[in-house]
């Protein structure tokens, strides 16, 4: 069986691998790369629970293909906290308990943070509208909401 | 040693304080390792192939071409799973929907797997699988299923609770009623009677991991499961049933869960991994897709309820009435009963009669979802209870609040009532300040109140004190949104010593003695109990070894503020010992420091809520918007104050899904059309607004911290809340959950115009 | 002597009666002695009764005392989510 090689830059470092043109990015980094904190919820695009960063856009990793990774920069859950410092998003889930589970938290986070980058000082609607692409079935989203606006407040400098 | 279990009112240092999970950084860094996240050496793909009938008989099945596939290593069907349930028709039923044996029941059922060296290959065989379907007719609506013209499931099924008995065999698997006093007496005195029929939706708990696990068959007999699972002593028992294994062999780990809400309380495709690993020799990975949760995992019964009240004019309740069906799927259970126990379970009712009945349709097993049964009754009724106060021109809540059962009420479904909190919950929302908030065009505020019975179970624990006076707690009840931190802060409390020096694991089934799951909302209910049992005999031992360092008489030693005291006035001089100190010369004292408990944490207390819900309709599109939510619940003691509240938020928003939107959606041809989250859509961040909650705390007299179960009782009183603020919106009752834009489009032209 | 009412389908399987009185200390006397009783109920004791006791619900307890005054019903055993 012969496999597509494909160079791209996962959180910062070079990787290769070989990959089957029907195998999708999600698929890739869990299976092929052992990057586990995107999760499968769907397959479908419809969850938002295997999110992560793509040439800076945000995109379900079950709809894109692993070969369309060729040349990019992927930014996945792992790849947040510089070193072990966590990003203020991850902070601020943690002290407002916005997760219970916690299956759906790394595909938030992503979305926040993407969410976050391109309008660091969202109001309470734009959060929500941000997150729609990510189901939660435990929180209600309330805390979610909560911790994301206290994270956009602190990394605005409080 | 004996556990007093009674409640004692005290000051907290730990308990009610909002710390950060101990599980919390493994969450947000994607370190977590969920069901699917576990792999093991030499592992192979495991697939099901899946009934497309909603009913048929399976003449036959050959698996001949896809063993012969390359890359496959085993193929399994119910020949590969005997039946050895010997008259037990629980487990035959379980085993049958694991795997079907001579009929496929549903749209979805299990009829043959695979296991192979990739999913690619894995997806080729089964398109090999030969099955030879006898297509039978089908029902799955819960009213025509009871019809004496629809098609019977199970030709062995007589109606069970009547006289006398039925010859002929039924889809109403059996009947059960409750109540007490005479209801025509309570009717005849009624100056107003309400009597309506409702019917709910079936919906899905919809947690967002899928089912998932590893099986890994020795060939010596031996076996690991690791497993998304409420309760992995329970799926230990239950596979090892099914597959005729000794319970000591098979060790079953339960991965972190990605939600659950009763949905992971049963076994479903795990037998069929240990049976697909027991024949190929290697282990097993079984993921299920979305689509296959929905077909063929445990959503809720969908119910059709008929409800009579009565009432005086001066607004007490004279009688109370409920017929109650409920879909079970295809195997019979007890969801109508608990329908009919819940029922009319916040009133004080002189008169009250209930009669549920347990109606098989070819739909999935119910499983259960979240104070099962309950949201459903408690919409007919509580929308019923709206009607008759607007018909006395009494305030909803005043009309509850004059009819609430308190301490001593006989229940509805038998039993009298301790403390409870269903009028203090109400007196909480009738001085709310949303009660007052203003409403505009097109809205409408309902209210509602819920109630769930809560239970306890059997329990583990143990409390390892380390050699430098940290604690690690190994608990046996699966963590479903926070409870570590809760069981921490137990422990810390108990012990005297900061939250910080406390771990809490969840233990493998090899590791620590049975539990039973988390279910029932008894996690934190029952393993904190446990958890303080386990920090008492650990201060035994402490206490005996301090006295020992000190080489006094362990009458003269007091645990406070964890640390040991010597008392008396010839000990006074001696510096207190620190738990950090008597660990560190617990080699030389007797060993390690431990303490262990083993109990039944009964004596649960039954919760109550009431919820407020303010929404706005619109007329030309039948869309309901939320645009105010509150929730009142007592929680007994909240041990950590966020994660009850995240439980109240989260029952909310899973309440209004099903409210407005959620629905199994059934063809023709009785097979589910929606089996997605696109077509099945849950709420989202979008469409709902904060959650506002209101934590009450009316302690449990038997526990010693005065805890209840916070899980479940928050999704019982959206459905009518939402309904009673619909119909309050646009001026016609809502009869149908979820109350979705067409169905509000319908009631609306069905309305004559004025 | 404590009197015993049995609850939703389980009168069913004691030829229709509600109450019953069984003499009997403890939870697990009074199994015993319904199971002794009624043979139809011997299945569902092993795994499928909670009983109530004064409003206390008990699943697995079968210690529990049960004092002559007692309130005591039997009902299926619960389940949750």
């Amino acid at each position: 069986m012969s496999g597509i090689a494909v160079s791209t830059t996962i959180n910062g470092d070079e990787v290769e691998y070989l990959c089957q043109a029907e195998e999708t990015l999600l698929d890739v980094l869990r299976d092929r790369l052992g990057l586990t904190g995107a999760k499968e919820g769907c397959g479908t695009g419809d969850c938002g629970a295997c999110s992560v960063i793509l040439d800076g856009r945000l995109v379900c990793s079950c709809l894109v293909l692993g070969a369309e990774a060729q040349g990019a920069r992927v930014e996945t859950i792992e790849g947040m906290a510089q070193g072990d410092t966590l990003h203020p998003l991850q902070t601020k889930f943690l002290e407002h308990a916005a997760l219970q589970c916690g299956v759906c938290t790394p595909g938030f986070l992503m979305a926040a943070k993407a969410l976050l980058d391109a309008n660091p000082d969202p109001t309470e609607e734009e959060i929500r509208f941000g997150l729609a692409g990510n189901l939660c079935r435990c929180t209600g989203y309330d805390k979610i909401v909560r911790a994301v606006q206290d994270a956009a407040r602190e990394m605005n400098g409080g | 040693m004996s556990f007093d279990a009674t409640y004692h009112d005290q000051i907290y240092k730990s308990v009610g304080t909002r710390p950060v999970r101990p599980d919390g950084v493994d969450k947000v860094t994607g370190r977590a390792r969920y069901g699917a996240d576990f792999n093991m050496p030499g592992q192979l793909v495991g697939r099901i192939l899946r009934s497309p009938h909603a009913h048929a008989r399976i003449v036959s099945i050959d698996t001949a071409r896809a063993e012969a596939l390359k890359g496959v290593k085993a193929v399994v069907t119910a020949a590969d799973l005997p039946d050895l349930s010997d008259g037990d028709q629980s487990h035959y039923d379980l085993l049958d929907n694991c795997m079907a044996r001579t009929k496929a029941f549903y749209d979805g059922h299990a009829v043959a797997a695979v296991a192979a060296i990739d999913a690619q290959t894995a997806r080729k065989a089964l398109k090999l699988i030969e099955v030879d379907y006898e297509v039978l007719p089908h029902v799955v609506d819960v009213d025509e299923a009871v019809q004496p013209s629809a098609p019977v499931l199970h030709d062995t099924i007589f109606t069970g609770g009547v006289e006398p008995k039925p010859t002929t065999p039924s889809n109403v698997a059996a009947r059960a009623e409750f109540g007490h006093g005479d209801v025509d007496a309570g009717f005849e005195d009624a100056d107003f009677i309400v009597e309506r029929s409702f019917k709910t939706e079936q919906t899905h708990q919809g947690y967002i991991e899928p089912h998932a696990c590893v099986a890994s068959v020795n060939p010596d007999g031996t076996a690991e499961l690791w497993v998304c699972t409420q309760g992995h002593f329970v799926y230990r028992q239950k596979c090892a049933e099914l597959l005729g294994m000794d319970v000591s062999k098979l060790r079953v780990t339960s991965s972190e869960i990605g939600g659950g809400f009763g949905g992971k309380t049963h076994v479903w495709m795990e037998p069929v991994a240990l049976a697909l690993s027991r024949k190929a020799g290697r282990p097993v990975k079984l993921v299920m897709s979305r689509d296959e949760v929905f077909r063929a995992s445990g959503p809720t019964s969908a119910t059709s309820v008929d409800v009579k009240i009565g009432a005086r004019q001066d607004g007490r309740i004279t009688a109370a009435s409920a017929e109650l069906r409920y879909s079970c799927g295809p195997y019979a259970d007890i969801w109508a009963e608990l329908g009919a126990m819940t029922s009319f379970a916040c009133y004080d009712l002189e008169n009250v009669n209930t009669v549920g009945y347990e109606v098989l349709v070819n739909r999935p097993k119910t499983a259960a979802y979240r104070a099962p049964s309950a949201p459903m009754a408690a919409f007919a009724v509580e929308s019923a209870i709206d009607e008759l106060a607007q018909k006395l021109g009494i305030d909803p809540v005043a009309f509850r609040i004059k009819n609430a059962a308190r301490e001593g009420t006989r229940s509805s479904y038998g039993p009298v009532y301790g403390p409870i909190g269903i009028g203090p919950t109400l007196e909480a929302a009738q001085t709310h300040a949303h009660m007052q908030a203003p409403l505009g065009p097109n809205q409408g505020r309902g209210m509602a109140c819920g109630f769930w019975f809560n239970f306890g179970g059997q329990t583990c624990t143990d409390l390892n004190v380390n050699s430098d006076g940290t604690v690690t707690l190994a608990v046996g009840t699966v963590d479903v949104g926070g409870a570590r931190a809760s069981l921490s802060l137990v422990a810390a409390e108990e012990l005297g010593i900061p939250y910080e020096t406390v771990k809490t694991v969840v233990a493998d089934t090899a590791t620590l003695g049975y539990n039973d799951m988390t279910d029932g909302s008894r996690g934190t209910f029952s393993s904190s109990m446990a958890t303080i049992s386990s920090a008492r005999n650990a201060i035994e031992v402490m206490r005996n070894r301090a006295a020992l360092m000190w080489d006094i008489s362990i009458e003269d030693v007091v645990w406070e503020d964890g640390q040991a005291k010597a008392i008396g006035s010839t000990h006074d001089n001696l510096a207190p010992l620190s738990i950090k100190e008597i660990a560190e010369a617990s080699g030389k004292t007797g060993g390690p420091i431990a303490g262990h408990s083993e109990m039944v944490a009964d004596g649960a207390g039954v919760s109550f809520a009431t919820h407020i819900c303010d929404v706005e309709v619109d007329p030309e599109t039948g869309g309901t918007k939320i645009l105010r939510y509150t929730v009142i619940q007592d929680a007994g003691k909240a041990v950590h104050p966020d994660y009850v509240e995240g439980q109240y938020q989260g029952g909310a928003a899973q309440g209004i899904g099903w409210a407005l939107n959620e629905e199994y959606v059934y063809g023709q041809d009785g097979r589910l059309q929606n089996p997605g989250f696109l077509d099945y859509r849950i709420p989202v961040c979008s469409d709902l607004p904060m959650i506002d909650t209101q934590i009450l705390e009316i302690p449990n007299p038997n526990h010693p911290y005065g805890v209840r179960g916070v899980g479940e009782t928050s999704i019982v009183p959206p459905l009518a809340a939402i309904a009673n603020a619909v119909s309050n919106a646009v001026g016609v009752r809502m009869t149908h959950i979820p109350m979705s834009p067409p169905r509000i489009l319908a009631a609306l032209d069905a309305q004559p115009t004025a | 002597m404590v009197e015993v009412t049995l609850w939703g389908s389980l009168a069913a399987l004691v030829d229709g009666q509600k109450q019953i009185e069984v003499d009997a200390k403890d939870i697990r006397e009074l199994f015993r002695k319904l199971a002794e009783r009624y043979p139809a109920l011997r299945g569902p004791i092993e795994n499928d009764i909670a009983v109530s006791v004064d409003g206390v619900i008990y699943r697995d307890s079968w210690s529990k005392e049960l004092p002559e005054d007692a309130e005591i019903f039997l009902m299926r055993r619960l389940v949750g989510g």
